[in-house]
């Protein structure tokens, strides 16, 4: 790292590589920061991503696609499966990445943008000067260093402390990490073509199972709870493990993916004086899946912009980078948060019953006009008993 | 393979040093280095983290 940059991105994942990238096309001095010694690894994903969320960015590459994803099948609590067939899947159409790779050709890309890059350098403290952050202090090869910014971005992901260190509460309550573990598996039978979901109280309680297609016989497969459910022998392993005895038994297990999502608000603000917060640090995964590296992309390149204007205007306080908040809240993103959060919670009140009826009714319906707002009034035509429940969730939309 | 700190133990051999834990501490004691983690002085003890562990690899040392 040279001592000042314009701007300095704490964290490798794909939030900090776009926002480096970003930044460095606009012909910013950037910098940035991963504290392990390899980009992506060891992977904390199941991998699944939007076909088109990710053409948002670039042209996909078959070096990390790991597997095309057709359909995705959604397995109710009794064992009823619905599929969802492309033109209602939404983006759950898309790919399996190989993020061993992606996420370093992320980082690579930002290097030929010609970001500076340092791996095995973890920030342990922000300079602070007047109450407005100035860069951080970065440990490599057991010297601390002191490396200055005009606009720093916290992009340090799910264990985020650059945030708190700066005086922002970033702790997620308990009830909403989804603490998780994933098996890649080989030997097995399934569709190579489709996600599956599990969902239920026996499987995974406030969470659910997926197997992820990683090639015809290979697939991550892995389970999310609430933490609030999480204790000594109910654990997301114990779930993962009973789901696998039971599902895939003759499956051997190549690979173990330890990690927690995020479902909890976004941040209640995302930037500070020449600081920004993005991916999963500012807490912007998606709270039904839990998926977040679009999520992590998108803000990651808009603070990019941000903070190539705030300092190209000379101003980069948080009022001035206030627009990177507004922004990421006021796109189809953030509205997106905002209404899935509500629906999360209206899901986590119905019984394993109440479920299993619900997807029973919804795979009934015609869904080609698949949106939310139509699932529950079609719903309501379909099930008159489920109407109570469904206003509730007509009232939150 | 243990590593106390007042009255958290971290099961080093168990861990998956995955950073669940991190985001969940109230008071930001937990810090994620490459790969190991390590707890800091501020700890309450309050065993939120325990709970958290997709592996069961924290023990508060007076849990009941
Ligand atoms: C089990 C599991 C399954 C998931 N499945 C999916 C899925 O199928 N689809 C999906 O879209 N999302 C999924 N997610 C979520 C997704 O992985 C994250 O949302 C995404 O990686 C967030 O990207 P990010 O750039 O914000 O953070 P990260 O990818 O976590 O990157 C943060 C980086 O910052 C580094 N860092 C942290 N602190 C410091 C420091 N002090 N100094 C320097 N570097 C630091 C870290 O080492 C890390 O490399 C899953 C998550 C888990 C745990
Ligand atoms: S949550 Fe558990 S496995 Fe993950 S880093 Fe903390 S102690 Fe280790
Ligand atoms: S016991 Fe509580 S205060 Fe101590 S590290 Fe765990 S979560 Fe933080």
């Amino acid at each position: 790292m040279k001592p000042e940059y314009d701007l300095l991105v704490i964290g490798g994942g794909p939030g900090g590589a776009l926002a480096a990238r970003t930044a460095a096309e606009k012909g910013l001095r950037v910098g940035l920061v991963e504290k392990r010694s390899a980009i992506g690894v060891p992977v904390r994903c199941a991998e699944g991503v939007g076909r088109d969320l990710i053409e948002e960015f670039m042209e996909p590459d078959p070096s990390w696609i790991s597997a095309e994803i057709d359909r995705a099948v959604l397995v109710a609590p009794d064992g009823y499966r619905m599929t969802l067939e492309p033109s209602m899947a939404g983006s759950e159409v898309g790919y399996v990445l190989d993020r061993k790779r992606f996420d370093r050709d992320l980082v690579m890309q930002a290097a030929d943008a010609g970001a500076d890059v340092q791996v095995r350098a973890r920030a342990v403290a922000p300079i602070m000067e007047n109450g407005a952050v100035a860069g951080a202090r970065i440990e490599a090869n057991g010297a601390v260093e002191e490396v200055r910014a005009r606009v720093t971005v916290a992009a340090d992901g799910v264990e985020s402390k650059f945030a708190r260190w700066c005086g922002i509460d970033t702790a997620v309550p308990l009830a909403e990490i989804e603490t998780c573990v994933q098996y890649l598996m080989t030997g097995i039978e399934i569709d190579p073509a489709a996600t599956v979901f599990y969902l239920g109280n026996e499987v995974a309680p406030e969470g659910y199972v997926w197997v992820f297609p990683k090639g015809e016989r290979t697939a991550n497969v892995g389970v999310g709870i609430s933490g609030k459910k999480c204790r000594d022998g109910s654990r997301p392993l114990d779930y993962l493990n009973r789901f696998v005895k039971e599902h895939f038994p003759d499956g051997r297990v190549v690979e173990w993916v330890i990690g927690g999502v995020p479902v909890c608000q976004p941040l209640e603000r995302t930037v500070a004086d020449g600081l920004v917060i993005i991916g999963d640090a500012a807490r912007v995964a998606d709270p039904i899946t839990g998926g977040g590296i679009y999520n992590a992309m998108f803000t990651g390149r808009l603070a990019g912009q941000t903070a190539a204007d705030a300092i190209a205007r000379g101003d980069v306080s948080a009022n001035a980078l206030m627009t990177y908040d507004h922004g990421w809240r006021e796109s189809k993103l953030g509205k997106s948060l905002e209404r899935n959060y509500k629906i999360k919670e209206y899901f986590l009140t119905l019984s394993d019953e109440k479920l299993n009826r619900l997807i029973h009714s919804i795979s009934r319906m015609d869904l080609s006009k698949f949106s939310v707002l139509n699932v529950v009034t079609e719903l309501v035509k379909h099930d008159p008993s489920l109407l109570l429940e469904l206003r509730a969730l007509r009232n939150i939309l | 393979m243990a590593y106390y700190n007042g009255m958290l133990v971290i099961r080093r051999d168990v861990c998956g040093y995955c950073g669940c834990c991190v985001s969940v501490c109230p008071v930001g004691a937990l810090e994620l280095i490459d790969a190991y983690l390590s707890v800091e002085g501020d700890c309450s003890s309050c065993g939120v983290c325990a709970r958290a562990c997709p592996l069961g690899a924290l023990e508060v040392a007076d849990e009941a």
